[in-house]
């Protein structure tokens, strides 16, 4: 593995396994007594939040805090793009004060990128989200869902997606979960199909490894896993797509629909969740769909990127497991 | 870090890479055999029921990776002993580990407790080789967040002396003599194909 | 002033030749050791020597796109350090576009830029007028004040914002029919581009940043040729930068319509792909686009379709680049590369020779601007404004020796090839040996 995680395409297919796999024993933790082990213990990991997201951030600062690491929460609100120098700033202050990761959300694309290769710090860059670029954690969680789901928490081990048919519903064209999944799957040898209005599809797409289709109702059938994103109502004033009600028409995912797709299928959605919008209450509250698995997910994916980046003292390497020395 | 450390490194992530070859290109020596593996476990396991007074209350965890191959071996052997069932699993201490600094993060291996757990209960550690006994610290750490065991107790295939610690095995298998100079390998069929433990040379670069 | 002898130089990459300055102007040329100074009337006697073998005799360069930052950027660059720079970098007229703090829309502004060049004596500057009051598209600027003033302003441009206005942008081309002006236009629909970040493409798809759509600037000089043929005036564009540009520059130049267009150096060499890094030197406006732009540019420079190169020399302080690229400045610095970018990328290609380098780069820009005693032959009688180039070194970019006062290269480190030793103004060297005066 590299030594920052900034996109899902720096994944190779072996580091990405190795992350699943890592995050199978992680999520162990959670079901004992103690949930805590005493792995990154002296270590200091900052999350420097420049935009609001209450949900990714407690998720990295529980599996931060479970590792045992010094967790130090910076939240720039607010502070990010009017005034760029703050980002150098604020990174060159955590890092005197002997920060070993920085675990970054921002709204401008590339920043983590930026962070971890200017010089400006020495400390681990964790990609938590940029601008409209990379998620990678949030894919990792989404595949080590679609793992389990699909494949089997045990049978699982070692395994990736292949074959897997994925379906991601929304509006791509904003969206940093979609980019992220879209790498991640391809290399864990999943089928990704993306569907959206034209509007709300990049130009540029038809480079991805990935099928496009206008026609939700067309793909349903030879779905495996559907992934609705969350659809931003001001989209609709920016004339990406007429009304609210067509959208829900055309590309909302409500009970019916869901039937199309095979018995197995599962439904997913990165939060939060539009209910009425882009899915309806009926889909949301069902058994197939994982959305409160993903969040438990979350925290053991993010336990093993930690663990990886910041155990050793290099990250790790992707080849198969160890044996033990004496 | 400093050139030593670095060599030890690369020594170790050789061995981790391929392991049996360091050992075998080195003219390594069979010290146990097959039979020889199966005698001492028997053994071990007899052992186990006289000093546990009829083992009722033992839990058996193996450390990865061949410590929980001899500690299904063992439960095999205990049930026919005692012919009831015997809890056993296994406990990953890779993250427990002293030496995590020191080395690439490993993949973790897989921890397993039996059904009732561990609380009130005998804990009989099972490991291969007994060694600096750093591994078994790290052990006895995982297990406190796991539980309260009534007493943990260890046994090992072979004891090749050399402790950094102080602990000691309650069961071994075979006291082994060695110097720094040399490497001990256990291979079992489970992981490696047979079953025999290997004296040779350590490997130089 | 005294008496110069450049002697066996290519001029304009020809046959070896000495010329002979006196004074601002060059009283005579001819092939090497072939002319008895004296038996011409003239003496080359007590002239200094510039042993100029090998190397490459150019007219002057003009800049038709130059941000000199002062009145009000002081901090990126002043007209000293910008016109040093042009020196250093072969011009010897620079063209100063008119978004300062406050904007270059009045007679004041532009006369105060004009003298200030003047003072310094480095190159000269011809300001560049806003096209509308505070280059707010929305009220036309005294278009005629600022040319009646000591600048004689005639190249008029909202540079960095596109007139975007069909009205407004139609009372401009008529306007300045009756001074002989041009209007250069910043071709970017803005609607078009809101939120735009870097070229819209496979890049920008990948790297989730504000796609900046071809058509933005392509459907802009599609109306503009259009309205100049409409009014019958003549229309510069600005920086073109896509293959379909230069497709209906072609086609309005085929029909005679009295269209110019410019190129930058960067476009010319530098694509896309480029942004990857996310290092805001890769930051401009308009952004880097594809190889296939890239290498339509080149052709359509070659053939003629574009008229000339311009520098678009945008500098910013080292803060507004180092940081993430979405709160980067845009623009590059260019006025000290310029010409070996342009030898990398069409002369040492076979694309153009140095005759065509001297039409692009000084020739058609002085004509385009109307810049009296700039972009002249290289024959007697004419003003002593040259450049000599020693085209056969090759070596490292390095910011760190450059003259203006910012230092966003995109080149630092790329080795580049070509190197101007001298810059005469009127006579006077402002560049000797590679080191300015």
């Amino acid at each position: 593995m590299q030594r920052h995680l900034i996109s899902a395409a720096d994944l190779t297919r072996d580091d990405a396994v190795l992350i699943l796999d890592t995050a199978e024993e992680m999520a162990r933790v959670a079901d004992r007594p103690i949930k805590k082990l005493p792995t990154l213990r002296g270590r200091t990991v900052v999350n420097l939040f420049f935009e609001d997201s209450t949900r990714t951030r407690i998720s990295f600062e529980a599996a931060e805090k479970r590792l045992s690491a010094d967790v130090i929460n910076f939240t720039a609100k607010g502070s990010s793009v009017s005034k760029g120098e703050s980002l150098k700033d604020t990174a060159q202050t955590l890092e005197a004060m002997g920060v070993d990761a920085v675990v970054i959300r921002h709204g401008a694309s590339g920043a983590p990128y930026r962070l971890a290769n200017s010089g400006w710090i020495d400390a681990a860059v964790i990609n938590a989200g940029d601008g409209t670029h990379q998620h990678p954690t949030q894919a990792l969680l989404d595949a080590f869902t679609m793992r389990r789901r699909l494949v089997g928490r045990d049978a699982g081990i070692g395994q990736d997606l292949t074959g897997k048919r994925i379906t991601i519903v929304g509006d791509v064209l904003h969206s940093r979960v979609a980019r992220s999944n879209v790498d991640l799957l391809h290399t864990l040898g999943a089928e990704v199909t993306l569907v959206a209005p034209p509007t709300l599809v990049p130009v540029g797409v038809e480079n991805w490894p990935c099928e496009v289709s206008y026609d939700l109702d067309a793909v349903l059938p030879k779905s495996d896993a559907v992934m609705m994103l969350r659809v931003q109502r001001e989209r609709m004033n920016a004339a990406f797509f007429p009304t609210e009600r067509e959208y829900s028409r055309r590309y909302g995912l409500d009970g019916e629909r869901m039937a199309k797709t095979p018995e197995h299928a599962i439904v997913m959605h990165p939060g939060p969740m539009v209910r009425g919008m882009e899915i309806t209450a009926e889909v949301a509250d069902s058994e197939r769909c994982t959305v409160v698995e993903q969040v438990a997910n979350g925290v053991s994916i993010r336990m093993a990127v930690l663990y990886l980046l910041l155990g050793g003292n290099e990250p790790a390497v992707s080849h198969a497991r160890t044996t033990e020395e004496k | 870090m400093d050139k030593q450390e670095k060599f030890d490194q690369q020594e170790k992530s050789a061995q981790r890479g391929k392991p049996d070859a360091a050992v075998q290109a080195s003219d390594a020596r069979p010290v146990l055999e097959g039979p020889d593996i199966a005698r001492v476990l028997t053994r071990i396991a007899h052992e186990i029921v006289e000093r546990a007074k009829g083992a009722d209350d033992v839990v058996l965890l193996g450390i990865p990776t061949r410590g929980v191959f001899l500690a299904q071996r063992l439960a095999a052997k205990l049930e026919k002993i005692t012919d009831r069932k015997m809890p056993v699993g296994s406990l990953d201490i890779t993250m427990y580990r002293d030496d995590l600094r020191m080395h690439p993060p490993r993949a973790l291996a897989r921890t397993e407790i039996p059904g009732d757990g561990i609380d009130g209960r005998l804990v009989i550690l099972v490991d291969d080789v007994l060694f600096s006994g750093r591994t078994i610290r790290a052990a006895l750490d995982a297990l406190n967040d796991i539980g309260r065991p009534r007493a943990v107790q260890l046994a090992v295939l072979v004891d090749r002396g050399h402790r950094e610690l102080p602990i000691r095995a309650d069961y071994v298998g075979k006291n082994l003599p060695t110097s720094l100079r040399e490497t001990v390998k256990v291979l079992l069929a489970e992981e490696d194909g047979r079953d025999t433990v290997l004296l040779g040379a350590k490997p130089t670069s | 002033m005294s008496k110069i002898l450049i002697r066996g130089a290519k001029v304009l990459g020809g046959e070896p030749q000495d010329v002979l300055i006196d004074g601002e102007t060059i009283v005579a040329t001819a092939r090497q050791g072939e002319i008895d100074w004296s038996g011409a009337g003239l003496s080359a006697e007590g002239a200094e020597v510039v042993e100029a073998a090998g190397k490459v005799l150019l007219p002057g360069l003009v800049d038709l796109h130059t941000h000199l930052r002062e009145p009000g950027r002081e901090d990126s660059e002043t007209v000293l350090t910008g016109t040093r720079a042009a020196a250093g970098g072969g011009y010897t007229a620079v063209f100063a576009m008119a978004n300062t703090f406050p904007v270059a829309d009045t007679a004041g502004v532009v006369e105060q830029v004009y003298r200030l060049g003047q003072e310094h004596g480095y190159c000269d500057v011809q300001p560049i007028g806003a096209v509308t009051v505070g280059l707010e598209g929305k009220k036309l600027a005294e278009l005629g004040a600022m040319h009646e003033s000591a600048a004689g302003v005639t190249v008029f441009s909202d540079d960095g914002k596109c007139v975007d206005d069909a009205v407004i942008m139609r009372r401009a081309l008529e306007y300045v029919k009756a001074f002989g002006g041009v209007v250069a236009q910043h071709a970017q629909e803005p609607r078009l581009t809101e939120g735009a970040q870097m070229n819209e493409g496979v890049v920008s798809a990948e790297l989730g940043l504000g796609g900046w759509p071809a058509v933005a600037e392509e459907s802009i000089i599609a109306r503009d040729v259009l309205l100049a043929e409409h009014v019958g005036s003549r229309v510069h564009i600005c920086h073109l930068s896509t293959a379909g540009s230069v497709e209906i520059v072609r086609w309005a130049k085929s029909r005679g319509i009295d269209v110019t267009a410019e190129v930058t150096p960067h476009h010319l060499l530098l694509t896309d792909e480029l942004v990857r890094s996310y290092n805001p030197v890769y930051k401009v406006n308009p952004p880097l686009r594809t190889e296939r732009d890239v290498l339509a540019l080149r052709e359509a420079l070659a053939d003629g379709t574009i008229d000339i190169v311009a520098t678009d020399h945008a500098p910013h302080p080292h803060e507004d680049k180092d940081c993430e690229w979405a709160a980067a400045a845009m623009g590059m610095v260019g006025l000290e590369t310029a010409l070996s970018v342009v030898q990398e990328t069409m002369v040492d290609t076979g694309l153009l020779t140095w005759a065509g380098v001297a039409d692009r780069m000084s020739f058609k820009p002085a004509r385009i601007g109307r810049a009296a005693g700039h972009g002249r032959p290289v024959s007697a009688g004419e003003p002593a404004n040259l450049t000599l180039v020693d085209t056969e070194y090759r070596g490292l970019v390095d910011p760190a020796g450059f003259a203006s006062r910012s230092r966003n290269t995109p080149y630092e480190g790329r080795e580049l090839p070509g190197r101007v030793t001298h810059t005469w103004l009127r006579g006077k060297a402002t560049l000797v040996d590679g080191k300015l005066t």
